[in-house]
């Protein structure tokens, strides 16, 4: 049983979510009292969120609702945005991940990210995947090249790539260079992959294909997906947590927050009331 | 439709109308416009054009003087003398060479450095005030340049090169590479900064440090930008004249010796220019040859530059 579920604070997550510490799943992230502000704007509204491993954890809530802002703190790639300021904790863990002595690049090297648009390099395929292996100093030729075949193995782009390793990651459709830069996040084989809007900018298809992936690579990684699409939420999550106005209203099993919600909000959001 | 009019006192299709017979006239105009401006586009094409012509022209008439052989071998540029002139260009050539490898070897990592700062570490507004210095440097006389190097660079140096001559090519070749930093500095910044941030945030979410996204991801996707940037500023350093003018001496001289007096082609062009060679003699064609030479070392080195941002472009 895991201790830190027990300590005797009230937390939004719910009852489903503690049996889960009963399966033995281990805790990967856990938020509390988390504030963020841009400046002024309070974007985060003490925050507690747990989330466990080889789960997907969909974070669904309106724009400007935060959710981005959240996903983005977890790697802490928000504090690129200049006048940002944080309180509480995030542990990763069990580690603060606001803590000085927590390198940013050793919490990055762990905890994959996946952005909105497809950001690949402007480099090869081949250079893509191994961008990640080699500045954390894998040499080994035969190495690199496993990591690339693994990779993009991994995220199901091998079979459509692999006879052209060397062209520019630029000649491939949109959904493909999502997989690849999926693939890219995959090559130094992280703990947990953030996803921010994997597919807002992609085709039916190649949405498709990205969520059949996100599936099967529950069974490795710790998976957070920011999402907009309610039916992509529902399709592929374990667990969703709702947003508005920068705070968690309802965190919950998806298949309860879609069927039975707790709260007033969470159910007009979901049947289309607004956002 | 009907729009709901404040006033009933005009219709706008009617006013189109009224101004149908002024439009016939804009319309005339927009067909003159493209004549106009292909025009001012040949203007420069045929001024191009022109200068190479006449320098192809005087170049020939000077190689039936001076046999070509001689010009491209001969290891002694000599032209003052009527009955025992030499006339090989390697001599100039190698002046030009030594202050422009000196003047990229100062300007190229300053350059690149500088840029790298400017666009990955520097904050707005530390980039909102370093810029336009860079670029008003880029803007001081280069015979002003030419000055700091013969006073000031040159006796610095001979503190710590004791057999410095006065005129050399070390010094010139230093501050040509001061004057051409900026250049280097602002254009390599440019290319770098329009690299989109997307790319950063990729790497960086890989674990990167910056300094890392800044050589393995921002260097390589500017690069076709960056080599343009160090191209044209090594062309400026070899047509500089003014620097080595006054800087550099009159020495024309085969060797790898940065300490002694030298001279450039165009520190001779200048050098002829100036004096009294008679038109129609053979050193004042040279100095056509000698244009003319400059010419292909520049235009080689736009095709080079060309060449390599083609070949190593990283699109975006």
């Amino acid at each position: 049983m895991n201790a830190t579920i027990e300590k005797p604070r009230v937390r939004l997550v719910m009852t489903d979510t503690n049996r889960d510490a009963l399966q033995n799943k281990e805790l990967v992230y856990k938020t509390s009292e988390l504030n963020l502000w841009y400046g002024d704007n309070h974007a985060l509204k003490n925050i507690d969120l747990d989330i466990y491993e080889n789960e997907v954890t969909a974070i669904i809530g309106p724009s400007g609702c935060g959710k981005s802002t959240y996903i983005k703190t977890l790697n802490r790639m928000i504090e690129l945005v200049p006048g940002v300021k944080t309180s509480g904790k995030i542990e990763y863990r069990g580690r603060n991940i606001f803590d000085k002595s927590y390198g940013v690049e050793e919490l990055r090297t762990r905890v994959g990210m996946v952005f909105q648009k497809p950001n690949p390099f402007p480099k090869s395929i081949y250079e893509n995947v191994v961008y990640g292996p080699k500045i954390h100093g894998i040499k080994d030729k035969k190495v690199l090249d496993q990591i690339v075949e693994e990779s993009l193995k991994g995220a199901a782009i091998w079979d459509e790539v692999k006879d052209r390793l060397n062209e520019n990651a630029f000649g491939l459709s949109g959904g493909q260079q999502q997989r690849l830069c999926i693939a890219r996040c995959l090559a130094i084989e992280p703990d947990v992959i953030l996803m921010d809007e994997p597919t807002s900018a992609l085709d039916p298809i190649s949405t498709l294909k990205v969520e059949e992936l996100v599936q099967k690579l529950k069974k490795e990684f710790s998976i957070i997906i920011v999402t907009h699409n309610m039916q992509q939420a529902a399709r592929i999550s374990d667990k969703t947590a709702f947003f508005l106005n920068g705070e968690v209203i309802e965190f919950t099993n998806t298949d309860k927050i879609f069927s039975n919600p707790a709260d007033k909000r969470t159910e007009d959001y979901i049947t289309g009331r607004f956002g | 439709m009907a729009l709901q009019k404040t006033s009933n006192s005009f219709s706008v299709q009617e006013l189109i109308q009224k101004k149908k017979q002024k439009k016939s006239k804009i319309l005339q105009v927009e067909k003159i416009v493209p004549f106009v401006l292909l025009l001012t586009a040949i203007v420069s094409v045929l001024t191009t054009l022109g200068i190479v012509l006449t320098l192809i022209a005087e170049t020939i008439t000077f190689f039936t003087k001076v046999p070509i052989q001689e010009f491209l071998t001969a290891q002694k540029w000599y032209p003052f003398s009527e009955t025992q002139g030499s006339y090989g260009i390697l001599p100039l050539v190698a002046g030009t060479l030594k202050v422009s490898m000196i003047a990229a070897i100062v300007a190229v990592p300053i350059g690149l450095a500088s840029a790298i700062f400017l666009s990955e570490y520097a904050s707005d507004r530390t980039r909102r005030i370093i810029k336009p210095i860079l670029e008003v440097l880029a803007g001081i006389p280069t015979i002003v340049y030419g000055f700091f190097a013969l006073t000031f660079v040159t006796p610095l140096l001979r503190e710590i090169i004791p057999s410095l001559e006065i005129f050399n090519a070390l010094s010139p070749g230093i501050v040509i590479g001061i004057m051409i930093t900026p250049m280097i500095a602002s254009l390599s910044e440019d290319a770098m900064s329009s690299v989109p941030n997307s790319m950063r945030e990729g790497a960086l979410a890989l674990g990167s440090t910056k300094f890392e996204v800044a050589i393995k991801v921002v260097l390589p996707a500017a690069i076709s930008g960056i080599i343009a940037s160090i191209v044209l500023a090594i062309s400026r350093a070899i047509g500089e004249t003014m620097i080595v003018a006054v800087a550099g001496g009159s020495t024309p001289n085969l060797s790898w010796d940065v300490t002694s007096s030298i001279q450039t082609m165009t520190a001779y062009i200048v050098q002829v220019s100036q004096g009294d060679a008679g038109y129609g003699t053979t050193i004042y064609y040279s100095i056509y040859a000698v244009g003319f030479t400059l010419f292909l070392f520049t235009l080689g080195m736009n095709l080079l530059a060309q060449f390599i941002s083609r070949r190593f472009r990283e699109e975006y």
